[in-house]
């Protein structure tokens, strides 16, 4: 692979996920309406959202510091890197080998840590809650994330997601029983992490309940237009994280242009059917209260670690 | 050129004599502080680089000794420096050049008297870490080890008019000594009765495994109880923020690495011949430490206590490293074990430099606002912005977060545990990683705790609209205190951007010390990216993480602003809509650790009192308390008192009895001596 195609794939790939995070969310939203028998809103809403947005004034309160209006733009960096990290069309791509899935992580922990400081930057009473609720949350769902990629990595002997998926892409199709539960793991934790029901609801503003919105309640205008957009870019990052640890094939190699056709067909193929069964999961499931939270994200923590402990015995 | 430069070992030690020297010039009677802020304190700050300069050489060069015509006749100090004496060396001296730059600051408004005091111990106390780390024979060892727990102990105990400092210094001493006699212990059963206690003497005996194993527990609890691995702990979460601020970041940054110092001087190197099973046990009490300390750190409301309680946690995060290395070179896999040691080794700098930087943040905070109690913080990013500025950065740095320090030697220790498959036995190979888990897991919860800290310290607006309490100065750390945060974030910084280069320095002296470094491949990777075993297994490369992350926020700024418009108008906060906010109505640090509380509700002891609904004057209390005190110490110290009232029966003041004793004494020593 020479540099320069690799270079060429690794920003086709991140300009392609910033532009389509929202289409994902946005069919999330048509297919959820579908299920519910709603009238499903247009499936470029998210984008007339984010415009609508991006041409208002901003409103901040009076006594916001720099970290608030920074906020908006690290998380939308993070995700963006994170997005660079993943490989969703090709694997490797030469921006992979400078983060591997831990640091995957830590971009995700960056993020969150920046947003519930910025949560709590105004000093309102709902700020304050989410960032407690979100931190939370994400304690649990950090380290159940962690050993779900430490089982992928155990298997492909590498925390390098680009080699992780080489080794799953191409080997003999064959059942492991640690990914198994690496997978169901996993599911919990992209439901936890992108404030999705049973943890969280991404639709209500009722303040028993809030935990994402009430974090950005503050927030107007371009930040909030950022903050969006940075969401919808993690739940495309999860999902096709999952894609590739969970079923990787079709994908291409840097620099093989030919492969890429195929590789972006299967990509939507899966990523239509992942939203789709988010959508049906989000129908089927109720929002927990939020002291079950811990329970469901421990749950998912300890079948991780059964994960691993499977690989071990299963397969070592 | 070389040849101009003083060789490491001669240079440590006029380093190490220099800091006694300002120790002994402080004593000198002054009308004012001036003397021990503008002379002592930057002078010992300027040797403390001296000495980091020289132990980053002795790192690279081979091994040095010295015997000093010093101490008792026919037992003369022996000093050595070698890679890891002058890894720690280059530690002590980095981190105290930041904190005696601050405290050149720090001590403004004080009396004379108290400043030349604090001065005279200070310098005692960083001069015997020193010689802690020279020394190369038990009997110097031990000297300088009780040296520097007696010096931090009366500056533990400088505001002794308080009680509750004199019993925290108190509690702190008793530990210590508990640790002392364990240390001195080992160095026995290894010396192995032959009255030879040089390390050389030390290294060269060869203990059966019953022995060497007996050895290393006793180290591993010396040297644990000055580190404040649980159930040693106790002293740690009193006595640390008892002091002033520039002394608890000197003992949480600096002196408890002492004890990892000391912890792998004895078990790699002289008691040599490692165990599996040692490491087991060592993992074992570190992720209970870890995993204690953070979750009791998530309930404290006082800053410095909240810091403290990190300490433990930090130093079980080390433990873990160790315990790591311990298992894979116990088992025969040298280079596995060589990977985790250089991660603990590397999270041990990492935390005195963050540590070190916090506590500093928690002196100005003090200073400007006289407050320890996170409840009554609120706001002071717009009051000390500067201060708050260095505490983000510290407080990154321990949430481990990229791309700071603590992110790097966690990764480095999460690789060293992904090492496990290589290893035989099939529980160890599965309790391995389970180990990492839990440190994931103390991971997430520091950078809850830490989003609770600087949330409820800096960000939001001011809690209880008080007077300001006697002593706080209003304004932001200035001067001498800047410049010593400033250097340890910059530390912060350096060390999580360029950790290539760390890793070639512990790699030396993993190399030295088991004579196992890690893999060429890993070694001949270029200083832009880390790579613990191989670039196909792993790797790292902070610098385009970095720059990555900039350039990709810089982007979405520009594309914003060149695409839309930057137009902001300010009005009241939205908080949905309602009306009636008061600052009053923000989160707590004790409601921010609410969730922790239910979740782990049965580790903690907890005394929780709510009003009833018709109290006409509602008070809510809640007190936690560490288990610990009630099943260990407390039954321990009436056991101890028991055991003394026992004894206090011989004690009868009557002449006659004593002679008496005298007179039995000597007979049974007739008996013996003959």
């Amino acid at each position: 692979m020479n540099l320069s195609a690799g270079i060429a794939f690794q920003v086709l790939q991140s300009v392609f996920v910033v532009l389509a995070a929202p289409l994902l969310m946005g069919w999330v939203n048509q297919c959820r309406a579908w299920l519910q028998n709603r009238t499903a809103p247009s499936v470029l809403l998210p984008y007339w959202t984010l415009a609508k947005l991006f041409h208002k004034d901003a409103v901040i309160a009076r006594d916001a510091s720099p970290l608030f209006r920074l906020t908006p733009y690290v998380l939308f960096g993070c995700m963006w890197l994170a997005a660079g990290i993943v490989p969703v069309l090709a694997t490797g791509l030469p921006f992979a080998p400078a983060a591997d899935i831990i640091a995957l992580v830590g971009v995700f922990a960056l993020a969150r840590v920046f947003s519930a400081l910025a949560a709590m930057d105004i000093g309102t009473s709902f700020g304050g809650l989410g960032a407690r609720r979100e931190m939370l949350i994400g304690f649990l769902a950090e380290p159940a994330m962690l050993m779900t990629l430490f089982t992928a990595a155990f298997i492909s002997g590498s925390t390098q997601l680009t080699t992780i998926v080489d080794t799953l892409a191409h080997r003999a199709f064959a059942i492991y029983p640690s990914l198994a539960f690496a997978g169901a793991a996993f599911l919990m934790v992209l439901l936890a992490e992108n404030a999705r029901i049973p943890i969280d609801n991404p639709t209500t503003h009722l303040e028993l309940t809030m935990v994402h919105e009430a974090m950005i309640l503050e927030y107007s205008a371009r930040h909030l237009a950022l903050i969006e957009w940075a969401v919808a870019i993690k739940l495309f990052a999860y999902m096709t994280i999952g894609i590739a640890l969970f079923m990787p094939w079709g994908i291409a190699a840097a620099g093989d242009w030919s492969a890429l056709p195929l590789a972006i067909a299967a990509l939507l193929a899966k990523l239509a059917l992942a939203g789709a069964a988010l959508a049906l999961l989000e129908t089927l499931l109720a929002k927990l209260r939020l002291f079950l939270a811990p329970e469901f994200l421990s749950a998912a923590f300890l079948l991780a670690v059964l994960g691993m402990l499977t690989h071990f015995l299963v397969q070592a | 050129m070389t040849g101009l430069l003083p060789s490491p070992l001669g240079g440590s030690l006029a380093v190490a004599v220099c800091w006694l020297l300002i120790a002994a010039l402080a004593l000198l009677p002054a009308r004012n502080s001036l003397f021990a802020r503008r002379i002592a304190f930057p002078l010992g700050a300027l040797a403390g680089l001296a000495l980091a300069a020289l132990g980053l050489r002795a790192v690279w060069l081979p091994p040095e000794s010295l015997v000093l015509p010093l101490g008792l006749p026919n037992l003369p100090f022996h000093l050595r420096i070698d890679p890891l004496a002058g890894f720690f060396l280059t530690l002590l001296g980095a981190v105290s050049a930041g904190i005696s730059t601050y405290a050149a600051g720090y001590f403004r408004d004080e009396g004379a008297r108290r400043v030349a005091l604090i001065a005279l111990q200070y310098h005692v106390f960083v001069a015997s870490m020193a010689f802690v780390m020279l020394a190369d024979d038990a009997y110097l060892f031990m000297v300088a080890w009780e040296t520097m727990a007696l010096s931090s102990y009366f500056l533990v105990i400088t505001d002794h008019k308080l009680p509750s400092t004199r019993s925290a210094g108190f509690l702190y001493l008793l530990i210590a000594h508990l640790g002392a006699i364990a240390i001195l212990l080992c160095f026995g059963v290894m010396s192995g009765g032959r009255g030879d206690y040089t390390f050389d003497a030390l290294r060269a005996a060869h203990l059966s495994p019953q022995w060497a194993t007996v050895a290393f527990l006793l180290a591993f609890f010396g040297f644990g109880a000055k580190a404040g691995m649980i159930p040693l702990h106790a002293w740690l979460p009193e006595a640390h923020p008892a002091a002033p601020s520039p002394v608890s970041a000197m003992m949480s940054g600096v002196m408890i690495k002492t004890a990892i110092y000391g912890m792998v001087r004895v078990i790699y190197d002289l008691i040599g011949g490692v165990r599996w099973e040692w490491g087991m046990l060592v993992l074992a009490v570190g992720a209970g430490t870890m995993l204690f300390g953070v979750l009791y750190a998530l309930m404290q409301h006082d800053l410095k206590r909240l810091l403290a309680y990190h300490s433990v946690e930090n130093i079980g995060i080390i433990l873990l490293g160790l315990g790591m290395s311990l298992v894979f070179i116990g088992s025969g896999h040298p280079v596995a074990g060589a990977l985790a040691l250089i991660a603990a080794l590397y999270h041990t700098l990492n935390h005195a430099v963050f540590k070190g930087l916090l506590f500093l943040g928690s002196g100005s905070i003090l200073h400007a606002t006289g407050l320890r109690n996170l409840n009554d913080m609120g706001g002071l990013i717009r009051k000390l912005p500067k201060t708050a500025l260095y505490f983000l950065v510290g407080a990154l740095a321990i949430s481990a977060l990229p791309p700071l320090n603590g992110f790097v030697s966690e990764w480095l220790t999460f690789q060293a545990a992904l090492q496990a498959p290589i290893l035989e036995n099939g529980v160890v190979r599965s309790l391995v990683p389970l180990f990492a888990a839990t440190l994931a897991l103390a991971g997430a919860l520091t950078a809850m705790c830490f989003v609770k800290v600087y949330g409820i310290a800096f960000l939001g607006k001011p809690r209880e609209a008080q007077h300001a309490p006697a002593g706080a100065t209003g304004h932001d750390a200035r001067g001498m205190e800047l410049y010593g945060m400033a250097w340890l974030a910059a530390g912060c910084c350096m060390l999580g951007l360029f950790p290539s280069a760390v890793l070639l320095m512990l790699n030396r002296v993993s190399a030295s010390l088991t004579g196992q470094g890690l893999s060429a491949e890993a070694l001949k990777s270029s200083w832009l990216w880390l790579v613990p075993t191989a670039t196909q297994q792993a790797s790292y490369a902070p610098i385009i993480f970095l720059a990555v992350i900039v350039a990709v926020t810089l982007l979405a700024y520009l594309l914003v602003r060149r695409f839309y418009h930057g137009r902001v108008r300010f009005a009241d906060p939205w908080d949905c809509g309602f009306a009636e906010q008061s600052p009053r109505m923000q989160d707590t640090a004790d409601a921010f650790g609410q969730p922790i509380r239910h979740v782990f509700g049965p580790l903690y002891l907890m005394d929780r009192r709510l009003p009833g609904p018709e109290d006409p004057a509602p008070r809510f209390s809640l007190k936690i308390e560490d288990r610990h005190w009630y099943w260990l110490y407390l039954p321990v110290a009436r056991l101890a008192e028991f055991v003394s009232a026992k004894i206090a029966l011989l004690q009868q003041g009557r002449v006659s009895i004593y002679l008496l004793y005298s007179f039995l004494t000597l007979l049974a020593l007739l008996v013996f001596v003959r």
